[in-house]
């Protein structure tokens, strides 16, 4: 058996390949699902109906998607140009904390909310950005493995987190619970729906989704980030500044991956704990690359990735089944979109 | 005398190429053999195939009578050869001994022999005349050291046949000189030895025997010491040389001038004091063999990277910064040496790769946004203008054909009006009809008065487009002769570095053209 090189891909290829993925995933995770003893139709019918079939469903899977559809993106943007982004973790972290240790600072309370908002919103995507240029800067001049570095920032960047809420930023009224001091009221971002915990930062992140995409699209920068990614070589000879356009993408990646950070800190939880993130940052690799890095996907690849965990959880209490399934269909669903890509790109020959 | 290796037939084809055809050459004892070409010529094929990287499509490889498995380097090696490749094959992190020693022990042993190893390596060392520290690492060592050790490993392995790939291509000339001598000796003490080079002057001081390869075949197979450097010249290059049509030069002003450069550490060869001018409406070819500072001499010139010292002028004014906007908007244009992994981005589209390297200009872009109807109206022009088969606007530029690449990227060059034109290999990889459209291009690039720079190894493609040709050798040119002087004899002396010949020419014209 040997593999070659399509010709070329076919847009009816580069859509079909995810949903094919999603749908072989569902039917490996379906034998799984029987194998614990459950009907694996009556299982996803569950999810669905638990992600969707009640208001609060509907709001919590949008909720859950929000932060999502932000790591996404900041992987899809950094995987374009080949810049291998690991630290969305890290990055998330640091831009909740941002904005709460922003939150101290005494003029905010008494500011509007929207400018007390967008203010830290923006501490919070430069936290994000700042985290991300260190490893940059070290592989734009040392040649530093960035995979290595962004990667094990995460502990690093999470253990700081754990140490300012420990410390420095603790909460005096929090009965000695490590938590972070409240972010001020003036900055919380406003609720979408009544009695839910659906807010703003929902329209932030489908906005940023199309705001990015025009940028890959649409401007220099963009272009050359992705001639960047796909050809260095080229690019350098076409006059790339290399070093610029990475670093610029840095700053883009780490800045969307540090917002979902603020956002989450400032739409749900008001504090931040180490516990805020059921690895969001890490999720938005997976959802990046079942988007096959294209930005309007990645508000597919995150409601996808969404409804499982929150369907996951009330198939899981009705039928007994663990909701680790859910994290066991969105990881299936990375590898067979793993699969899925290539064969876009190369067909089998025997 | 007993034949120790033998080849037979050797064919061997990739895709449309036909590397070696019907090869056959053989080694005696005690004997050194070189093999010479040109690039390209098959040399390391034929080397490849005898030590198993390869597996030949007919033939047969004779070791000491006995055939040889094909396509395994395990045989070949248990057979008694030895390979040092032109990259050498060694671990930097590694000392000499673990280098020298590694493969050569059962995997499933626990315990390594090292003191053994280590009296061995001190033996073969000392009866080689190949002095070596057995515990420095791979890495501190010169390359000479390094070449030292690859040999060692080889002999180690029992090899009593050596083949060398390029082995002087990272040496200085004294490290060389060390090492024929070395090699001499160790065929007077029984060992066979063939070693690849295009040098002419170490195939002369160094072999019994030479082979010549030329287009995958063996042209050629003299008695060193009866024959001579011109001779070798010709009949590694060996063609008849012909020149089309094209008018006579009308030479302007000087448009790009080179002084004194030296760039090291670019990745490639360095140059080590270039000088050139380029005139209006001439075309001056570069010739040499490739590692002599070929693509450095055009990446300084393309604006990849600026020299270490020296000066570059375009129309007699240094440029304000050296990089690629500055150069392009300075009217150079750039046609590259690798079409695929530098000229395009195989996965963008055609409009991308046309404007890709002049988006900065207010024409492609606005406050920072690409003007795409303004790029896919001149990409659609250009195609039209360029005659680009295949090519769609918005279609990836990887579907299409090298000639067709070739033509995109010369319109792209030209649509932009440059004055002096930069032409690394720019027919190289390219079938018959697309050659002739390619010079043919240059030729009325040429005769519009744009001074151009072609950068060549194809031999019949210099002489057919310069107006002078000068040779690249370690990083220093030749002296330029006039085109009609060139016969193949003398490119040959000019590449292999002996300049007297072309020295008296170059003052020749200069007298002539005085009066």
């Amino acid at each position: 058996m040997r593999f070659e090189r399509r010709e070329s891909g076919s847009a009816a290829l580069t859509i079909l390949a995810p949903l094919g993925a999603i749908g072989v995933a569902l039917i490996v995770a379906g034998v799984l699902i029987t194998i614990a003893g459950a009907n694996a139709f009556e299982a996803y019918r569950l999810i669905l109906k638990g992600a969707f079939g009640s208001r609060l469903g509907i709001t919590e899977t949008f909720t859950r998607a929000t932060p999502l559809i932000l790591t996404g993106l900041a992987a899809a943007v950094a995987f374009r140009a080949r810049l291998w982004n690991i630290g969305g973790e890290g990055q998330f972290y640091l831009g909740a904390l941002a904005v709460t240790a922003f939150g101290l600072f005494p003029g905010l309370s008494g500011a509007p909310a929207p400018v007390a908002i967008l203010a830290c919103l923006v501490v919070g995507a430069m936290a994000g950005s700042a985290l991300l240029l260190v490893p940059v800067a070290l592989k734009i001049r040392f040649g530093v493995d960035e995979v290595v570095t962004t990667l094990l920032l995460n502990f690093v960047a999470i253990l700081f987190v754990s140490m300012m809420i420990e410390g420095p930023l603790k909460d005096p009224l929090a009965f000695g619970w490590p938590q972070s001091v409240p972010v001020p009221d003036a900055a919380l971002l406003p609720q979408l729906v009544e009695r839910s915990r659906l807010h703003a930062g929902l329209l932030v992140a489908l906005a940023l989704a199309v705001v990015v995409w025009w940028v890959q699209a649409r401007t220099v920068f963009g272009m050359r980030a992705r001639a960047t990614g796909l050809n260095a070589r080229a690019a350098a000879f076409a006059g790339v500044p290399l070093g610029r356009t990475l670093t610029l993408v840095a700053c883009l990646s780490g800045g969307l991956a540090g917002l979902a950070g603020a956002v989450e800190v400032m739409g749900i939880k008001g504090y931040v704990t180490t516990d805020l993130s059921p690895n969001y940052g890490y999720s938005g690799i997976v959802i990046a690359m079942l988007a096959n890095l294209n930005p309007i996907g990645v508000i597919g690849a995150a409601l996808f990735s969404a409804v499982m965990f929150v369907g996951a959880d009330s198939m899981s209490r009705a039928l007994g089944i663990p909701s680790y399934i859910a994290d066991v269909t969105v990881a299936l669903s990375l590898l067979t979109m793993l699969v899925a890509v290539f064969l876009t790109q190369y067909r089998v020959r025997r | 005398m007993t034949r120790v290796l033998e080849l037979d037939g050797i064919t061997k084809r990739f895709g449309s190429t036909l590397a070696n055809d019907d090869v056959s050459l053989h080694l005696e004892r005690g004997e050194v053999v070189a093999l010479l070409g040109e690039n390209g010529a098959g040399k390391t094929t034929l080397m490849s195939i005898l030590f198993g990287h390869y597996t030949a499509d007919t033939g047969e490889v004779r070791v000491e009578g006995r055939a040889l498995a094909p396509g395994k380097s395990r045989a070949a090696i248990q057979a008694g050869v030895g390979m040092v490749h032109q990259h050498f094959a060694l671990a930097a992190n590694l000392t000499v001994l673990e280098n020298v020693m590694t493969g050569t022990e059962p995997l499933w042993r626990l315990r390594s022999d090292r003191a053994g190893a280590r009296r061995r390596l001190a033996g073969l060392a000392e009866r080689f005349g190949l002095p070596v520290d057995p515990d420095a690492r791979v890495s501190e060592l010169s390359v000479g050291e390094r070449q030292r050790v690859e040999i060692l490993k080889a002999l180690y392995n029992e090899a009593r046949i050596l083949i060398l790939d390029e082995p002087t291509a990272v040496l200085t000339t004294q490290q060389a000189e060390r090492l024929f001598a070395t090699l001499r000796e160790m065929a007077a003490k029984g060992l066979s030895i063939i070693f690849i080079s295009h040098k002419l002057h170490e195939v002369m001081s160094a072999s019994d025997r030479v082979v010549v390869l030329r287009g995958g075949r063996v042209v050629a197979e003299r008695v060193t010491r009866q024959t001579t450097k011109d001779d070798l010249a010709e009949l590694m290059v060996g063609r008849a040389v012909e020149r089309p049509h094209r008018p006579p030069a009308r030479p302007g002003a000087v448009l790009l001038e080179a002084e004194d450069l030296h760039v090291s550490g670019k990745g490639g060869a360095p140059l080590n004091g270039v000088d050139f001018r380029l005139r209006a409406g001439e075309t001056l070819g570069i010739i040499g063999v490739s590692g002599n500072g070929q693509t450095t001499l055009a990446g300084v010139v393309s604006g990849l990277y600026p020299q270490d010292r020296g000066a570059l002028r375009v129309h007699g004014k240094p440029l304000r910064r050296q990089d690629v906007p500055h150069v392009i908007a300075a009217g150079i244009g750039r046609i590259p040496e690798d079409r695929n992994a530098e000229g395009v981005v195989g996965d963008m589209t055609t409009w991308e790769n046309v404007v890709l390297e002049r988006l900065w200009s207010p024409e492609f872009s606005r406050h920072g946004v690409v003007r795409r109807g303004a790029a896919r109206a001149a990409t659609a022009r250009l195609l039209e203008d360029y005659d680009v088969r295949g090519a769609r606007v918005d279609g990836r530029v990887r579907l299409l054909s090298g000639g067709n690449m070739q033509k995109l990227i010369l319109g792209r060059v030209l649509d932009a009006g440059p004055s002096i034109l930069v032409a690394a290999q720019p027919s190289r990889g390219l079938d018959e009809g697309a050659i002739v459209d390619v010079h043919r291009r240059l030729i009325e690039a040429r005769a519009r008065g744009v001074g151009v720079l072609l950068i060549s190894e194809d031999l019949d493609e210099v002489i057919a487009l310069s107006d002078r040709i000068r040779a690249i050798v370690g990083g220093r040119l030749s002296p330029a002769i006039p085109a009609e002087r060139a016969d193949a004899r003398l490119l040959g002396l000019m590449m292999a570095g002996d300049w007297s010949a072309a020295k008296a020419i170059e003052q020749e014209a200069q007298a002539a053209d005085a009066l």
